[in-house]
């Protein structure tokens, strides 16, 4: 593949983890790597780009209030049909990444291919990896459309790794345009707030304890939240819980979460379904506490408490406590 | 306010998926249900109606097959009437033939409001909503966890990875919503009842004026090679909790040079 553009997404500054990762996995099968990028810090992003193999950073620049999906993918777009078009554009699967994939597609009347996992360039073209069924297959199809083609790749597909060289490029910045985008542009945000969390981040720490419906009450996820604690790790959660209103979706593990890769999870009170398992399957080490000896959760535990987490979290900590 | 639902009628979830072994398409045999991650569309739907005062909610689905039996849950829990996109063209859509489908079928309907799940349980693109909004050219918010509307404008709270941003849109739009928003509520014997005589529009892409060559397997231009499981993780000790458990669990942190 000649070109290839990694939309990179970034907060403050600084690019979100899978944009890392998408140029990483860039690098190994492409010529040329750009970015696409936006926001009133766009610019500070420029340098960690460049460490990771960006060739050129288009700038779509400040959005003000705008969500991100309509100005860039019809900035994108227009770029694309005045001829400077990749040969494949690849998205993170984040909120925001999937609704530009979705207008983008429209604007080039071009599908998108989702939950893509790996790359394989070894015979010519490019083949593409996706996981179905939540995670239980893998299918692999390539792309018949012509250029570009557009994918939207799962978090945590690939590891990030900078170029190895002794000066960081350093990539040039090209402003680009937004074409008038009209109603459906309107939406406007008033205001963000964000979860407080103390500890590393869910999707970065060592250890990750997360907690299920199997916790039984709302208040016994302080028992996750003081082992994640005492371990030095992060407090996830299933859907089940975070559709309770338990904790907030930032907790989230799983297909519609955070995807997550830690030397040990501890999944406390969960059963396993598919979607939660696709979020953390690739853990190095597996700890499964749950009270049915029969829960999908034990098929992929390295080690399976078969119990109450009610009895056994506690216990675990009082433990822990004494050998501090 | 009219709110229309984009619902989406799948293979039973208690049965394994299965895959055309020919042309890798799901098999879309049996009877389908509606899609559990639009159950919540559409009681968001109908409590927006119930607090507007007045208009209805009518369901949108596209299947190839005819098939309403997902529908009738949703109709009997008070929508009012369904398109349902039923043509054997349709077989092997992909996310943006469904989304041009959906969107023709919105061009007759003209609601108000469009609401749709973050992804289905089956296909999880999680793309087909706000394909649709691009394609009315209408504005969009995705991952709503909580909807109101006043004075003609959605206020809607928008999960992010972070927490939640306060997101204003005029109408008409599309949301998205993440299950968890409102609880669906169940239908009574007599909404059971009325849902038999409730109208089930059933039309066919060239009614909708489309080009089959547009949609369907013909427009999903992706080839698949192989469909293989995943390398599965094995199992390995299991521990019965007779009081001390915790001290394997201890012993296996240190082993890992966590504790
Ligand atoms: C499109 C889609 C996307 C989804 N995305 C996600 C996702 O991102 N993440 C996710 O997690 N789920 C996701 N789900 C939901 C998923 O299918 C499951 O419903 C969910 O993971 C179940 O959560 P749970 O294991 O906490 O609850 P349950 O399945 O109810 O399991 C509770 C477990 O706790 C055990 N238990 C009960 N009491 C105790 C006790 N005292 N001690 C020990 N164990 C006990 C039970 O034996 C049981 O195994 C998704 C579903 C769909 C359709
Ligand atoms: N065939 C369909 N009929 C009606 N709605 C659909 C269909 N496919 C997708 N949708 C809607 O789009 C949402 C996201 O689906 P997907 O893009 O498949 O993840 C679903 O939750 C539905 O609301």
């Amino acid at each position: 593949m000649d070109k290839i553009w990694v939309l990179a997404e970034q907060h403050d500054g600084v690019p979100v983890g899978v944009v890392l990762e998408l140029l990483t996995a860039a690098r190994g099968f492409g010529n040329v790597i750009e970015v696409v990028t936006w926001g009133p810090s766009s610019v500070s992003a420029v340098t960690a780009l460049g460490q990771y193999g960006a060739a050129k950073v288009y700038d779509v620049g400040d959005i003000g209030e705008s969500l991100p999906g309509p100005k860039v993918a019809a900035a994108m777009a227009a770029r694309i049909s005045g001829g400077d078009g990749p040969d494949a554009i690849l998205i993170g699967a984040t909120h925001d990444g999937r609704d530009i994939a979705a207008r983008l597609s429209v604007r080039l009347d071009l599908p998108v291919l989702t939950n893509v996992v790996g790359f394989d360039a070894s015979e010519g073209g490019l083949t593409t990896e996706h996981t179905i069924f939540g995670g239980s297959m893998v299918l692999r199809a390539v792309f018949t459309g012509g250029a570009p083609g557009i994918f939207v790749i799962r978090t945590k597909s690939f590891a990030a790794e900078p170029v190895e060289a002794a000066e960081p490029p350093s990539p040039e910045v090209v402003a680009i345009d937004v074409p008038e985008t009209g109603a459906s542009d309107a939406a406007r945000v008033v205001a963000r707030h964000e979860e407080e969390r103390s500890g590393p981040k869910l999707d970065e720490a060592a250890v990750v304890v997360s907690g299920g419906r199997g916790l039984g009450s709302p208040d016994n996820y302080a028992l996750i939240t003081e082992l994640a604690q005492l371990l030095n790790g992060a407090p996830g959660a299933s859907r089940a819980i975070v559709d309770a209103g338990w904790v907030p979706y930032a907790f989230q593990v799983g297909q519609t979460g955070k995807t997550v890769k830690p030397m040990v999870y501890i999944a406390c009170g969960i059963s396993g379904a598919t979607q939660h398992m696709v979020g953390m399957k690739a853990a190095k080490n597996i700890i499964a506490i749950n009270k049915d000896q029969e829960a999908p959760i034990f098929a992929i535990a390295d080690l399976g408490v078969v119990g109450d987490v009610t009895k056994v979290i506690p216990r675990l900590i009082e433990a822990i406590k004494v050998r501090r | 306010m009219n709110v229309a639902v984009c619902v989406k009628q799948i293979p039973d979830t208690a049965d394994p998926p299965a895959l055309d072994p020919r042309d890798h398409t799901l098999v879309r045999e049996g009877k389908l249900i509606m899609d559990d991650s639009d159950s919540y569309g559409v009681e968001m739907g109908l409590q927006l109606v119930e607090a507007g005062g007045g208009g209805e909610v009518s369901l949108v689905s596209m299947a190839p097959n005819g098939e309403t039996t997902g529908l009738r849950n949703a109709l009997a829990i008070g929508a009012a009437r369904a398109i349902l996109v039923s043509d054997p063209v349709l077989s092997g859509s992909d996310a943006l033939g469904t989304a041009k489908v959906l969107a023709a079928a919105m061009r007759r309907l003209e609601p108000d409001l469009v609401l749709a799940g973050t992804e289905s349980t089956d296909g999880y693109t999680g793309t087909t909503p706000v394909q649709v909004a691009e394609l009315l050219g209408w504005p969009s918010v995705s991952f709503a966890k909580h909807i109101e509307i006043s004075d003609g404008l959605l206020r809607v709270q928008r999960q992010t990875e972070a927490g939640y941003d306060e997101v204003t849109c005029p109408l008409p739009a599309v949301v998205t919503v993440t299950a968890g928003v409102v609880e669906p509520r169940y239908p009574s014997f007599k909404g059971i009842m009325a849902a038999k005589s409730k109208p089930v529009e059933e039309v066919t892409v060239a009614e909708l004026g489309l080009d089959p060559s547009e949609v369907g397997s013909a427009g999903a231009r992706q080839q698949v090679i192989s469909v293989e499981a995943v390398e599965a993780r094995k199992a390995g000790e299991i521990v019965v909790d007779q009081g001390d458990a915790h001290e394997r669990v201890i012993s296996f942190l240190q082993q890992l040079k966590i504790l």
